[in-house]
């Protein structure tokens, strides 16, 4: 392994961390006039242009002593965590020409996003902990950084229930490195494999001790309280980031830790973390979907959703247990779509509530009349969300819960079960809130501009939600391919 | 040439939307071209449809998803056979005259005529599709126009209706999912003739369980006592047109999937459920009826007689046997035309009248003889009087399901005499009766769109009521081989 090729493998990662540098710099020179925002558009390209010569020259293998590792499933990650924050950045660049500290912002983003990228390549306990820490740090501060009460709020709530998490999280690690010897994932994994009968009850402990802290970045129950607050609270394009990019990145974790890291389909405690994420994602769904039934502020309701979604995701991670490639493909996939369908309604939602100054769902009434173009992106994205054709949704649930049943496991059955009534239940809220916007009244008859950028994302968001719901099979293969990549070989 | 039959709506309905804002009221007319193609093509589909030829005919097929390796290998297949061929027609027809009796609608047209144009394609999707994920895709895409029509365009307490609709109907298709997944994981293929050639017959789950999860979004939608209280809520606040799709068309989605998916891919549960069927079918029929003859609001009068007519559909299937599934067969394309009729006759007399309630109206035949005509027609039809459509089925039904259920089956005729009973006693108050001086100025259907809208279908129930061979020759060679099926076990 030459120091070239190491290189070449965490590029990507190294791209967006000077890019972070590079925009604090150009703030502290230029001040206010800096072009920040196209500053850290470039380190994205950068970094994607980075991981396409990466996937072209078919570079695979472990790096710097098996911390990382880059592989199809790290790749996949990486697009999808670039192309988030592009268009998250693409789609607020409006409101963040009006924050004071938008430099911070653009920096802290990359930050957290360069560490996300390095969080999906991680392979060793100790490298995952520092990816996930430094990406939940940028986090905090970001969820904070509108300067108003609420947003101090959230970022507070964000910090505390964060640093429990990462405490919780690290108290599992320490339970694994004591009992194998070692933090590389390889080698934790070797280890479970052939882990006595007697070691079943430690081994328990310590994953759902890992899963309760890998829980709060997923946002799933019962590790979701800071959910609707902070998305409420926070600026909308940070929800917006956290719902999608953060959320992605822990179940990027989840996969590579339960999947490779706990030795796969085959050990003793398979079953049980299994059951276990069937347990949180019929918690979720349901506390999520009956959350979201009697809210009113949009905000609000796309942070149940956001639980209940992760919740159908949980789905596709319990059927890894029983499942070999289905599984973790179906996470992948679900995680593809729900980037395009929730990026569209969060970037929507900011856009909208940018001109109304709130976010009172009854103030979308006859949005349709107003904004014709952002009310029909926006009903779009709900009824992907909802999971109707002839949407992206629809594919990703279908395949996510074919994924569970084809295990054959009746207990998989049986989630399976819970999951679609929810799917009825979230039917309810998000249809109604589509209702509102495209056949009431509205009350105000001034009409809502969109800005540019926003505009474009919401384009795209649209074009991805309906291809993938018409001809899903070219995202389908790369899942695969990037599943594959996970299992032991 | 079904795809041909699936698209244009769609064209249709993306057209109108297209429209430039001030041609909106032109939106009628785009749907009125579109839906009226896709009749020409659904006449085309039933007339060149050859009984003689076993199995699927017109078939278009392509690989859709093809993630083999996940077992998601899923096909775009559409196809017809004797049992779907009718209800093509049927809903070329009934799109043609719902979109006929909104030509007054002024609301949002483009919008209204798009989910009209959307909602034909997507009950086409149902009644085409020979793959369970593809039936599902088109079941689910109903959905969202019916709740939109309802909840916009529909009058009294219209989102409470169309919310009750989408929550029973959603219910009902969630489980429908599972139940198609856990077949599709079992057999590794989701083409129904693939599963209907090698049955499943052991599962993660009791088939007897996964029977009952697929069945119960059939009986939501057809709908069958105790599932049926979201019917009448949907009828009674939707706009006509509305009403004649939902009766006419949505409702056979529910009976055609019983006889496409449930009876022939598990057999030995669908038998083994006769029984409770039977039982459903025979409350549902006695039940509507008893509560039919209790209504005073003339719409939701003829929605109760459709929960007790869509019981003799249950009851037909539940004999498991070559008569009686033909009769129920026959009993979905005829309450289709006659149930349709209604709904429409009843929509031009609320026009005028701007009121449902029966004990307000007296001796409309006098101020609108053509209309009244149409209405004892249809209502005639309704109580099955042989020599329309309407006696064919339900004759063919009884004979089904005699031997079989004499219990039920005599609930069934018991039925036939109350229907005979609230027809004709709400005839007489409606129609009869003193000319009430309140209703002077009320004016017959003359307008040609509402002519053709009645003429079309007193002519087809007429067809078919005095020539059964008609329907019965593609009836008979589709319900052969399910026949066929479900005779084998026992």
């Amino acid at each position: 392994m030459t120091a070239l090729a190491a290189a070449l493998y965490i590029g990507p990662a190294v791209a967006l961390y000077i890019g972070a540098g590079v925009v604090l710099l150009a703030d502290l020179v230029q001040g206010r006039r800096a072009a920040t925002g196209l500053l850290s558009l470039v380190a994205l390209a950068v970094a994607a242009l980075w991981a396409i010569v990466q996937m072209g020259s078919g570079a695979e293998g472990p790096i710097l002593h098996g911390a990382l590792v880059a592989d199809r499933f790290s790749l996949f990650f990486t697009f999808l965590l670039v192309a988030t924050t592009a268009a998250v950045i693409v789609g607020t660049s409006e409101w963040a020409s009006r924050v004071e500290d938008r430099g911070e912002f653009y920096a802290l983003l990359l930050v957290s996003v360069g560490s996300m990228v390095l969080l999906a390549q991680s392979n060793d306990l100790i490298t995952l902990f520092v990816a996930l820490e430094t990406t939940s740090l940028a986090q905090f501060i970001l969820a904070g950084i509108a300067r108003n009460e609420r947003s101090s709020e959230a970022g507070l709530k964000y910090l505390l229930t964060g640093s429990i998490a990462a405490a919780v999280l690290l108290y599992g690690f320490a339970f694994l490195f004591g009992m194998a010897g070692t933090t590389a994932l390889p080698g934790i994994a070797e280890f479970v494999r052939h882990a006595p009968e007697g070691l079943r009850l430690p081994l328990i402990m310590s994953f759902v001790f890992v899963a309760a802290g890998i829980g709060f970045k997923m946002a799933i129950v019962p590790f979701h309280g800071w959910v609707p607050d902070v998305y409420q609270g926070a600026p909308t394009p940070v929800g917006s980031f956290l719902s999608v990019a953060s959320k992605a990145a822990g179940f990027a974790v989840v996969l590579r830790l339960f999947y490779s890291g706990l030795g796969g389909a085959e050990t003793l405690i398979t079953e049980d973390w299994g059951k276990l994420f069937a347990v949180l994602a019929v918690a979720s769904m349901l506390f999520g979907n009956i959350g979201a039934l009697v809210q009113t502020n949009v905000k609000r309701i796309l942070g149940y959703s956001s639980i209940a979604q992760a919740g159908n995701i949980a789905v596709g991670v319990a059927a890894v247990a029983a499942a070999s490639t289905v599984g973790p493909s179906g996470v992948l996939f679900f995680l593809g779509t729900y980037a395009a369908t929730n990026l569209g309604a969060f970037i929507a939602v900011n856009a909208v509530s940018e001109r109304l100054g709130s976010d009172d769902i009854a103030d979308y009434a006859g949005l349709f009349k107003r904004s014709p173009m952002t009310a029909v992106v926006l009903s779009l994205c709900l009824v992907s969300l909802t999971g109707l054709p002839p949407t992206a949704g629809f594919i990703a649930k279908v395949y996510i819960f074919n994924g569970a049943i084809q295990t054959g496991q009746w207990w998989l059955v049986a989630l399976v079960a819970v999951a679609v009534v929810n799917t009825a239940i979230s039917a309810f809220y998000y249809l109604r809130w589509v209702r509102t916007m495209i056949l009431d009244e509205p009350t105000d008859d001034r009409t809502i501009e969109t800005p540019g950028g926003a505009q474009a994302v919401l384009l795209l968001a649209s074009v991805g939600v309906l291809f993938f719901g018409v001809w899903p099979t070219p995202l389908i293969e790369a899942a695969q391919r990037a599943a594959a990549a996970l299992l032991p070989a | 040439m079904l795809t041909l039959f699936l698209l244009l709506p769609a064209v249709g309905a993306l057209l109108a939307l297209f429209l430039p804002k001030e041609r909106a009221q032109d939106a009628k007319w785009i749907a009125l071209v579109f839906s009226g193609l896709a009749f020409l093509v659904s006449i085309a589909v039933f007339v060149l449809y050859n009984p003689h030829v076993e199995g699927y005919q017109f078939v278009d097929t392509f690989d859709w998803i093809t993630a083999d390796t996940a077992g998601f290998a899923i096909s775009y297949t559409v196809g017809v056979d004797g049992l779907s061929a009718p209800l093509v027609l049927l809903l070329g027809l009934l799109s043609v005259v719902s979109v006929l009796v909104s030509w007054r609608i002024d609301v949002k047209e483009q919008q209204y005529f798009a989910w009209l144009l959307f909602m034909e394609t997507a009950v086409a999707g149902v009644f085409l599709s020979l793959d369970l994920i593809q039936f599902f895709l088109f079941w689910e895409l109903e959905l969202l126009p019916m709740f939109m029509l309802i909840s916009q365009w529909g009058s009294g307490r219209r989102l409470y209706s169309a919310t009750k609709f989408l929550i029973y109907t959603l219910a009902g298709s969630a489980f429908m999912l599972v139940g198609f997944l856990v077949l599709g994981a079992t057999a590794g293929t989701f083409e129904i003739a693939e599963l209907v050639a090698t049955p499943v017959t052991e599962a993660a789950v009791p088939l007897t369980l996964v029977f009952w999860a697929i069945m119960l979004a059939f009986l939501v939608k057809l709908p069958t006592f105790p599932l049926h209280t979201w019917l009448p809520d949907a009828h009674t606040d939707a706009p006509t047109a509305v009403s004649v799709m939902l009766a006419g068309v949505l409702l056979k989605m529910g009976g055609y999937g019983i006889l496409r998916i449930a009876l022939p891919i598990l057999p030995q549960q669908a038998h083994d459920a006769r029984w409770i069927l039977a039982t459903l079918a025979g409350f549902s029929v006695l039940w509507g009826a008893v509560i039919t003859l209790r209504q005073t609001d003339l719409k939701r009068l003829v929605a109760y007689s459709s929960v007790s007519h869509m019981g003799y559909v249950l009851l037909g299937v539940s004999a498991m046997g070559a008569v009686g599934l033909s009769g129920a067969a026959m009993q979905m394309f005829t309450h289709g035309t006659i149930t349709g009729l209604l709904f429409v006759v009843v929509g031009l007399i609320y026009d005028r009248t701007h009121t449902r309630e029966i004990s307000q109206m007296s001796g409309l035949m006098h101020r609108m003889p053509v209309v009244g005509t149409v209405f004892v027609i249809a209502g005639l039809a309704s109580l099955g009087l042989p020599g329309m459509s309407g006696f064919v089925a339900e004759l063919t039904t009884f004979l089904g399901s005699l031997e079989v259920h004499p219990v039920a089956t005599m609930a069934g005729i018991f039925g036939v005499v109350l229907s005979a009973g609230y027809i004709l006693w709400t005839v007489q108050r409606v129609l009869h009766g003193p000319a009430t001086e309140k209703w002077r100025d009320l004016t017959d259907a003359t307008s040609w769109w509402e002519i053709t809208a009645m003429a079309s279908l007193v002519i087809v129930i007429l067809a078919v009521g005095i020539y059964p061979p008609l329907l019965t020759n593609a009836v008979e060679a589709g319900i052969a081989p399910i026949a066929q099926i479900i005779e084998g076990v026992s």
